[in-house]
C-alpha cells in the first residue's frame, strides 16, 4: 500500500507544491553515520584479514593491527547500535521510515511497480515515475541487500567478537552460537568477509542509482538525504 | 573386586600408620575437624576406583600415543593409581574372548558406574562393516558399552568432529560418538591428537571431584578450551603490532614474528596449546616455527588450506575463497554499472538530440 500511498501524494503534491518532506533528521543522521561506519568496517575489516606489510621496529612500539581491529569494533558498534536505533525509528517514525524494514509481498500494484522498475532500468521505459520514498525496486533491493545483509552481519560480526571478549561476555551469550551452527569459527570469518563484498557490490549499485536517478527522474535524491525535502523539478 | 585407593596406596609401600596421617592432615587442611578423618579413611579404603573402558574406533591411535606421554600427572599414575583401566584393547594384556568378557562383567557389576573413554569414530555406512571388532561393527560394541555407563569421554577430533576418515567424501560415513550416543553426558576432548596433559587432566578432574567438568557449547571442557591458541600466544605481541612472517625463511620468520600470515588458524582454534604445550612443556607448534592447523576445530581437513587466512569456502561447489567470490560479484557490478551508465548516457544524448530537432 505504501506505493500506492506515494504515488498519490507525489501526483497530488507534484503539481502543487513542488517539494515534500521525506526523511525525518533521525533517518538522515543515521544515514550518514552508518555510510561513514561501514567505509570505516570495510577497510578495516579488509586489513584484518589480509594485514598490511610489516611494521619495522620492535613490537613493543608498534599496535598496527591493535589500532585496525579496534577502529573495526568501534565502528562495528556504531553500525550494531545506529541499527537498533533506526529499527526503533521505523516504529515511531513516518511512513517512509518503515520502508527498509517491510516488504509489500501481497500488493499485486507493488510488484507491478517493480517491473515498471526493471524495464525503466534495462532502457525499457521512456519515461520514469516518481516516487515520495524509495521506488519498488530500491525498496526491494534496500531490504535484501542492506537490511537483511547488515543483520547478518551484525550478528556473525558479534560472534567473531564474542571470540575474543571470552566465555560468559554478552556478546558470547547472545551470538556465540553462531560459529557451530555456521562450522566454526573459520568459516564464519569467510562469510563474514564474503557478506561485506556484497555490501560493497550493494553500496556501488546504491550511490549509483542515486545520482543517476538524480539525473533522469527530475527529482532530488541526493540532497534529500541532506536536506530531508524530496524536490521535483517538473 | 577393583582395588580401593587403600589397596592402591599399601601396594605401593605406604604403611597404615602412613595412611592415617594423611588423612588427619587432609581432614585438618580441609578445616573439617578430627572427626572427619575416619570418615575420609573410610572412604578412601571402601571406595573402588572408577572402572574405564577405553574404546577404538576407526582411528590411528595418536591419542593413545599422547595419553601415554603425559607427565604431569605421569600417565603410570593415572592408569595404575587413579583409575582402574579395565578394558583398553591397545594396553591390555589379555586378548580374544577373555579381553572382551571384561566388558561384560564390568557392565554387569559397575552399572551406571563406569567410564567409557572412546578413541575414534564408528563407521555407519554398508551396516559398519568398516570397523569390525571381535566379529561385529564397532557401533554395536560401542551402543552396548555405553548403554550403562555413567558417561563418556570422545577422545580426539575422530570421537569429537569425526577427523580426517570423515573428511569429505567421508566414504564409511565415519560420525562422531554424540550424533549416535544419546542420554548420556559425553565430553569432548578433540585434538588431534589432544595434548596428553588435558587428557589426564579431564580425567582427573572426573575422578577427583566424581563430576563431569563445565562443558561449552559444543561439549568440550572449558578450562581447557575455553580460550583460543591466539588468545595466549606468546606471538601476540607482534600480531597487535603488524609483524608478520611473509616466507617461511624471511627476516620476520627469523625474528619469531607472527604467524597468521602463513595461514596459522590459532585466531580460529580453541585449545591449550599455547599454554600448556606439548611433551611436558618442552614445545607447540607455534614455538617450533609452523602456525597452528587448527586440529582440534570441527571438521579441519576440509577447511581450506593450512597456508592461507582467506581461506576457501566449499559450499559453492567450486572451491574459492570469499576474496576471489567477492571481489568477483564487485569488479562485474562495477562493470555493469560503467555500462549501464553509458547506455544511460547515450540514450539521454540522443532524446536531446530529438528534443532539439524537432
Amino acid at each position: 500500500m505504501l506505493s500506492q500511498q506515494d504515488m498519490l501524494e507525489a501526483e497530488r503534491h507534484g503539481r502543487q507544491v513542488r517539494s515534500i518532506y521525506v526523511y525525518e533528521a533521525p533517518v538522515r543522521l543515521w544515514h550518514w553515520i552508518n555510510a561513514a561506519a561501514m567505509v570505516v568496517l570495510a577497510v578495516t575489516g579488509y586489513f584484518i584479514g589480509l594485514p598490511p606489510p610489516s611494521v619495522p621496529g620492535e613490537a613493543v612500539d608498534n599496535f598496527l593491527l591493535g589500532y585496525i581491529r579496534f577502529a573495526h569494533f568501534a565502528a562495528g558498534y556504531v553500525f550494531a547500535i545506529g541499527l537498533l536505533a533506526r529499527v526503533y525509528w521505523a516504529c515511531v517514525g513516518n511512513h517512509h521510515a518503515r520502508q527498509i524494514f517491510m516488504l509489500p509481498v501481497t500488493n499485486r500494484a507493488w510488484w507491478s511497480e517493480v517491473l515498471f522498475e526493471l524495464r525503466w532500468y534495462l532502457f525499457l521505459e521512456k519515461h520514469p515515475k516518481k516516487y515520495v520514498g524509495h521506488n519498488p525496486m530500491a525498496q526491494l533491493m534496500m531490504f535484501f541487500f542492506f537490511t537483511l545483509l547488515a543483520f547478518g552481519m551484525v550478528i556473525t560480526g558479534f560472534a567473531l567478537y564474542s571470540e575474543g571478549a571470552g566465555q560468559g561476555s554478552w556478546s558470547d551469550t547472545l551470538f556465540g552460537w553462531v560459529l557451530p551452527l555456521l562450522g566454526g569459527s573459520m568459516q564464519t570469518h569467510s562469510w563474514h568477509r564474503l557478506g561485506m563484498w556484497i555490501m560493497m557490490s550493494f553500496v556501488l549499485v546504491h550511490v549509483y542509482a542515486a545520482i543517476r536517478e538524480d539525473i533522469m527522474s527530475r527529482q532530488s535524491l541526493i540532497s534529500t538525504m541532506v536536506s530531508g525535502w524530496r524536490m521535483f523539478k517538473d | 573386586m577393583t582395588e580401593t585407593f587403600y589397596d592402591v596406596l599399601r601396594r605401593q609401600g605406604i604403611t597404615r600408620r602412613s595412611f592415617l596421617k594423611f588423612c588427619s592432615l587432609t581432614a585438618t587442611s580441609l578445616g573439617l575437624g578430627s572427626a572427619a578423618a575416619p570418615r575420609i579413611a573410610h572412604a578412601l579404603e571402601t571406595k573402588p576406583r572408577t572402572p574405564v573402558l577405553w574404546l577404538h574406533g576407526l582411528e590411528c591411535t595418536c591419542c593413545s600415543e599422547s595419553f601415554i606421554r603425559s607427565a604431569h600427572p605421569l600417565t603410570k599414575d593415572v592408569v595404575l593409581s587413579m583409575l582402574s583401566l579395565d578394558y583398553d584393547d591397545t594396553l591390555m594384556a589379555a586378548a580374544g574372548h577373555q579381553a572382551e568378557a571384561i566388558i561384560e562383567e564390568v557392565k554387569k557389576k559397575y552399572k551406571g558406574q563406569y567410564i567409557v573413554a572412546v578413541e575414534g569414530n564408528p563407521p555407519l555406512n554398508e551396516d559398519g562393516m568398516f570397523c569390525i571388532q571381535g566379529g561385529r561393527p564397532f557401533i554395536d560394541k560401542l551402543k552396548e558399552t555405553c548403554a550403562d555407563a555413567k558417561a563418556i569421554i570422545s577422545w580426539g577430533s575422530c570421537a569429537s568432529y569425526g577427523c580426517v576418515q570423515a573428511a569429505k567424501p567421508n566414504p564409511t560415513r565415519a560420525t562422531p560418538v554424540h550424533k549416535v550416543i544419546s542420554g548420556k553426558p559425553i565430553i569432548n576432548v578433540p585434538g588431534c591428537p589432544p595434548i596428553a596433559e588435558v587428557m589426564t587432566g579431564v580425567v582427573t578432574y572426573m575422578l577427583t571431584f566424581d563430576r563431569v567438568p563445565e562443558l561449552d557449547r559444543q561439549g568440550r571442557p572449558k578450562m581447557f578450551y575455553g580460550q583460543r591458541i591466539h588468545d595466549k600466544c606468546y606471538r601476540r605481541g607482534h600480531f597487535d603490532a603488524g609483524q608478520f612472517a611473509e616466507a617461511w625463511d624471511d627476516e620476520g620468520a627469523r625474528k619469531g614474528y607472527c604467524l597468521y600470515k602463513m595461514g596459522c588458524k590459532g585466531p580460529t582454534t580453541y585449545n591449550a596449546c599455547s599454554s600448556m604445550r606439548w611433551n611436558g612443556g618442552v614445545s607447540w607448534p607455534v614455538q617450533s616455527g609452523h602456525g597452528c592447523i587448527g586440529c582440534s576445530e570441527d571438521g579441519f581437513w576440509d577447511k581450506g588450506s593450512f597456508y592461507d587466512r582467506v581461506t576457501d569456502i566449499k559450499q559453492f561447489g567450486v572451491e574459492s575463497n570469499a576474496d576471489k567470490v567477492g571481489g568477483t560479484v564487485a569488479a562485474v557490478t562495477g562493470a555493469a554499472i560503467a555500462a549501464h551508465a553509458a547506455v544511460t548516457a547515450l540514450a539521454r544524448a540522443r532524446s536531446k538530440n530529438e528534443t532539439n530537432g524537432e
